[in-house]
This record gives C-alpha cells, structure tokens and sequence, in this order.
C-alpha cells in the first residue's frame, strides 16, 4: 500500500474490503470512517453489509444510529426509482421501444448486490439511436421536461454525448439520462450500441425492459468510471464492480466471457485499470486467467506509474483526512482527461473557450467564491453538471 | 460538566481551537467558531447543557467561521460548514448565532432518520406532552416559551422526534426561536429570562434566541408519551378556545409538517397513525396569553387526573 493508502483512507478501505473487521475499530476510528464512508457516498452501503453479517447490533451506539439513518434514506431512495422506472415503462408501453437500463437502477431492478446502500441521483437508460427522438417527444409528453435550458448546453448534449439532453419530471423533479450508447459519438474509442443491445436480457416478461450481459454491465461500469472524469463517487462505484465481479464471477464462464467482451468492443482499458484498483485498494482476489489477460492489457510502466498517481487519489473520498496536496490537481488532470477521450482537439478548443468566455459567473456569494466558480466551470471544461445537487444533499426530503 | 463551568475566554479560545462537544439530547455536536458572537450566544444559551472538551465520537462536525478575503472587510458574512463541506450559501455576520440553531437543525433533519420528525414545539408535564405543529405566524413559538415557564418541561420549539419503536417523544432542550414582535412580547412577559441579541433582516424578520429553562435542560434524557396535537392559531381579540380537531384532518397536517415523512414511508404512516390514535386532537386560537396558559393548566388536569394546577 502507498503510503497515502495508509494514512487517511486506509481503515475505510480495510472495512470496504473486509466489513467482518468493524470489531477493530474504536470510537475515534468510527467517527472519521463514517464521515469518510459519507463522503465516499458509501455509508448506507456499509449498515446493509453489516446487517448482513449479524454485526449491526455489535456496533458502537452513536454510530449505529447514524448508519441505520442512512439506511433508511437509501431505502427511500430504491422505492422513488422503482417507481420512476415504472413511470417510465408506462410512458414508453406503446411505442415497443427497447429500454436497457444501466447502472444503479440495472442494479436495483435486477437485485443485484450493487444496489444496496445506493442513493440514486437520476435514472440512466438506453435506447436504440434510431428510435431516441420518438423517446424524448414520449417522455416529454408524460411530464418529463428538459433540465438544460441553454441552447449550448442542448446542442453540446445531442451532438457530442452519447445521451440527450438530461429530463426532469416536473412534478417528481426526478431526473432521466437516456443514452444511445456508452461512449460518446465522438469519442476516439467508440463503441458499437448495437453490440450491447444485442446481448441484453430482458427484465421482465414482454422483454421491453431490460438490462445490459454480465460483461457489458462490468464493461460500462468500468468506462464510466475510468473514462467519464468524475470521482465523486469513485470509491463506490469502483466497490460496486467488486460486487458485480463477485457475484457474476460465481459461474466460472463468466471470466472468460469478460476477457473476450473487453478484446472485442476495445474496453480492456478501464476493464484492466479496474482489476488493477480492486487488488491494490481493497485487496479482492482474482482469477488467475484474469489477470493474466489484465497483464498483456496493461499500458507502458511510466502511463501505469502516471495512472497510479492520479488514480490512488482521486478513487479516495474527496475529504480532508484522504487528500493531500495533490489529490485536487489529480482529480482535475483526469477531469481533462474525460474531456479529451470525449472530445476531439479540434473541437475541445472552442468548447473550452465557450465555457470560459461566455459562461457568467454565478450570481452570489462573495468575489472569491465567484473567482473560484469561475474557474471552476473553465476547468470543468463541460456543461453545468445536472442533479449532482441530489447526490450531494440526498438526505433534502421535500 | 456544564458549559457554563468555563469562563467566557475560555469558552471562546475552545471554540477558535480544537472546539468542544455539546450535548443536545440524543445528538452530540462538534463545534468551532472563531466568530465572538456565535461564543458569547453558546455561552449564554447553553449554560445549562453538558459538554466535552473532547470526545472520540461526535455525531455532527460543524463549524461557523468568517470566509477569508474581501468579504472580511465588505459586508461580512458567516458560513456554516459541515465537516468541511457548506449546504448553504453564506449569511451576513450579525446572523451567525441563528445559523447555528438553523444548521444544528439541518444535521438532524438531514442525519436523524432514526426518528419521524415532525415540525412542532413540544412541551410535557406529568409525563405526557403536547405537539404544537407549527405553521408561521402561529404563535407557536412564544407560546412554547410562556409555557416552559409556567409549569411545562421544553422538549423542543421546533423538532418533534418521534420514536418509530413506540411513540415516544425525544427532547433536544435547544433554545427557543423568537421572531419580530414576539421578541419584546417574551421580553417584557419574562423579564428574568436568557435572551440573546436580536439578529436582523434574517429571511424570518427579527430573530432572538430565549435560553431553555434549567430544569428543561437537566431533564433532557427523560422521554415523553405524546397526549395531546394542538394547532395553535394567534388572532389578536380573538376568544381563546379549544376545538377538537379529526384525526383523519390531524394526521393530513402532521404528514405535511413532518420532514422526513416520505422518507419513511409506510412506517412513517404507521408511527403517525399511532401518534394521532394515541392522542386527543385539537385546534386553539388564542387572543391573549394569559387565557393560553390557563387553558393548557386545565388540559393537564383533564388528562392526568387529580393533579393540582400549577402555577
């Protein structure tokens, strides 16, 4: 372990990885595991694994208390997205489109052990592109409205993602990603929607929705973590996997089939710097044919040692106790980073320029907090981000 | 030990330094401030409660401070933070001691999903307690403070806590919130009691804070059964009476005062089920103080049997 490991983040790491040792920690260690787990958006994912194993009524009181709050708010949160995706199934019944669910809301309606201690900040989904404009004019119909408002940010969404713009329920105020695929059209990388579709499974019985193969749910993961530049929750995300592998890992074809997915649709990539992270940060074992492939797929040692560098930190809860001096420029080197895989040069320019020029600075708050918005959105180097606000103030009920 | 054991100095190098946990109820608060007012407010209203120097655990961290720069010197404001991160926009200084009673209800609103928590005063004598649900401009607040001075325990102005085991009620004995004309209603009406500075121009107006009453505070760890909801209304001349109030009507309005109602779900609706069944509902509208208060002396006896009316 780095030595940054085992500083600030090391008992939250050991507990992620091994939730059976919370019987070390002391009082003190609780409190900054639980404001570090909080940060990390994982501390209603640990009271689940804790009930699991019959440890909750062993912990200390106070912290008790405060994981079973969180539990509770994730448990509101799983009901609010079974009822959107059903919201949404409805408004799409007729039209016999295809709706493959990724991410957290795959995970919850698919009961996987990813979904559990989740709070959800919107709903992901994927549609074939042919058919996505007929979507938004359906979901537009039944409530859903456009969470973007500037005519930049729509035209930089539906030209340059590889989703529409962002749609808001304007009574639920819950929000809809609908994708067309998983990487963005103009990625360097793309990666080819019909292949995912094809291998998904359906949910349900009339097959409509539905969600991604064992491998692709991996695979997208893993692109989304080490590719989309945001690690506000990188640590969960990066544990979600861990969950994903262990769980599909139980039929023994599975590896393999991974191995063969990731070749195939050119994702070996974030596949191999995701194995890498499960190892290194919390210590999950792998097969060994997996990591023999990991190994051939692995980049030069100076990109690994750069990776490592940047990656070691910025996976770690953006708090106080888990960053050092260059834990921020390492988040904002792999910010950029998202930005160039996504983008290419000749269009990063002036999108940067945009951003940097034209956007107004947010009204409010002192000069300095406006210097550093400022700032903030030039690096960002993107469109405002949309509901992050529920993800970072989940527990806000109406 | 009590937080009154320090010394004003004292109190306030604690704060600026590695600061000190305080004691609310079930909660257990981490606070710093470099901000002498937000100091002076602590050392005044919460006397009574018990606090650390230093404690391994603490369920909030939060700290009050000034951010740096120009604004030290232009219009300078106050900044809750919570364990680093801020959930709200900065305020202007004078409001430092009202941010910290909104923030500390923000934690429990936001972390204390343990319990139903219900928008109301609640008072408790002889073991059983009113929720007063709090619309603005009720009055609810300046009748809390008349009653915690008049015979009834404070369980809280603001927060009813509510256990989704069985019913009962958690106290957090916090400091009462005054606004605008009831600031010198209260002030006039108990002469004797803790008030703090006036905050002005908050976004409720005028804002004073009334120290809980000792007993109150030393009580803190006593739970209560809820007997009575009563929504108060004040209109001036109007006659003080008491009407029942339907159970279907009160639990609607409990729902919509709860914060974390909807997170509960069906246990929300479970627990106030169990509160409105369990006690007897009521509107009052009230012209005049003193006729509140006997009205409430009267409720007491009603309920508890041959207990004489205090004073």
């Amino acid at each position: 372990m780095s030595r940054r490991e085992a500083t600030g983040g090391r008992l939250l790491l050991r507990l992620a990885g091994r939730p059976e040792s919370f019987a070390t920690l002391s009082l003190a260690d609780w409190d900054l595991v639980l404001r570090q787990a909080m940060r990390a958006g994982i501390l209603a994912r640990f009271c689940f694994q804790l009930a699991e194993i019959g440890a909750l009524d062993k912990v200390p009181e106070r912290p008790r208390r405060r994981l079973e709050s969180a539990r509770v708010l994730a448990l509101k949160h799983q009901r609010d997205v079974r009822w959107e995706v059903a919201c949404v199934r409805r408004a799409l019944a007729r039209s016999g489109v295809p709706i493959v669910l990724l991410k957290g809301a795959a995970y919850l309606m698919a009961e996987l052990p990813s979904a559990r201690g989740r709070l959800f900040s919107d709903i992901d989904f994927m549609v074939p592109r042919a058919r996505i404009e007929e979507v938004e004019h359906r979901l537009l119909d039944a409530g859903w409205e456009p969470a973007v408002a500037d005519e930049y940010d729509q035209l930089y969404y539906r030209r340059w993602t590889h989703q529409i713009p962002p749609l808001r329920h304007f009574r639920r105020n819950t929000v809809l990603d609908v994708h067309h695929t998983i990487v963005p059209l103009t990625a360097r990388a793309p990666v080819a929607a019909e292949a995912l579709a094809t291998q998904s499974l359906a949910l349900d019985g009339d097959g409509q929705l539905r969600i991604l193969a064992p491998a692709d749910m991996v695979l997208h993961a893993a692109v989304h973590l080490f590719n989309d530049g945001e690690y506000d929750h990188g640590l969960r995300d990066l544990l979600d996997i861990g969950d994903l592998l262990q769980h599909f890992g139980e039929q023994p074809a599975f590896w393999g089939d991974l191995a063969r997915r990731a070749e195939a649709l050119g994702l070996t990539g974030p596949l191999q710097l995701t194995l890498r992270y499960l190892e290194r940060l919390l210590g999950m074992p792998l097969p060994d044919e997996i990591r023999e492939a990991a190994a051939r797929w692995q980049p030069a040692a100076a990109k690994r040692a750069l990776f490592d560098a940047l990656l070691l930190r910025a996976l770690l809860p953006d708090h106080p106790s888990c960053n050092d001096g260059l834990a921020g420029t390492a988040r904002w080197l792999l910010y950029v980073r998202a930005h160039y895989l996504r983008m290419p040069f000749h269009l990063l320019l002036p999108h940067l320029l945009r951003k940097s020029l034209l956007r107004p600075a947010e009204r409010g708050g002192d000069a300095r907090r406006d210097l550093q918005l400022r700032v903030e959105e030039f690096l960002r180097l993107g469109p405002p981000h949309h509901p992050a606000a529920r993800a970072a103030a989940p527990e806000h009920s109406e | 030990m009590r937080v009154s054991a320090w010394s004003q100095e004292e109190l306030a190098e604690r704060l600026r330094g590695p600061g000190i946990y305080l004691h609310t109820g079930p909660f257990l608060s981490h606070i710093r401030t470099a901000v002498p007012a937000v100091a002076e407010g602590i050392a005044l209203l919460y006397a009574d409660h018990k606090v650390s120097a230093e404690e391994p655990y603490a369920d909030f961290h939060i700290a009050l401070q000034r951010p740096g720069s120009l604004r030290r010197w232009i219009s300078p404001q106050v900044r809750f933070e919570y364990d680093g991160l801020l959930p709200f926009k900065p305020l202007p200084l004078g409001q430092a001691l009202p941010m910290l009673e909104w923030g500390l209800n923000w934690c429990i609103g936001a972390h204390g999903h343990q319990f139903l928590i219900i928008h109301a005063a609640v008072i408790e004598r002889n073991g059983l307690a009113a929720i007063l649900p709090g619309a603005p401009g009720s009055g609810k607040s300046t009748l809390t403070a008349c009653l915690v001075h008049n015979g009834w325990r404070l369980l809280s102005d603001e927060m009813a806590l509510v256990s989704l085991q069985d019913g009962g009620l958690t106290a957090l004995a916090r400091p009462i919130s005054l606004k605008n004309r009831s600031i010198d209603l209260i002030a006039d009406i108990l002469p004797n009691a803790a008030l703090s500075a006036r905050s002005e121009d908050t976004v409720k107006g005028a804002v004073a804070l009334l120290k809980p009453p000792t007993t109150s505070v030393e009580r803190v760890a006593e739970p209560a059964r809820p007997a009575w909801v009563i929504f108060p209304t004040f209109k001036l001349g109007a006659a003080t009476e008491l009407a029942c109030r339907s159970k279907a009507d009160t639990l609607i309005e409990l729902g919509r005062n709860a914060f974390n109602y909807s997170v509960h779900g069906a246990r929300g609706f479970e627990a106030l089920s169990g509160l409105v069944d369990t006690c007897a509902c009521y509107r009052l509208t009230y012209g005049e103080m003193t006729e509140a208060l006997a009205l409430f002396g009267c409720l007491d006896a009603q309920a508890a049997g041959p207990v004489g009316a205090r004073t």
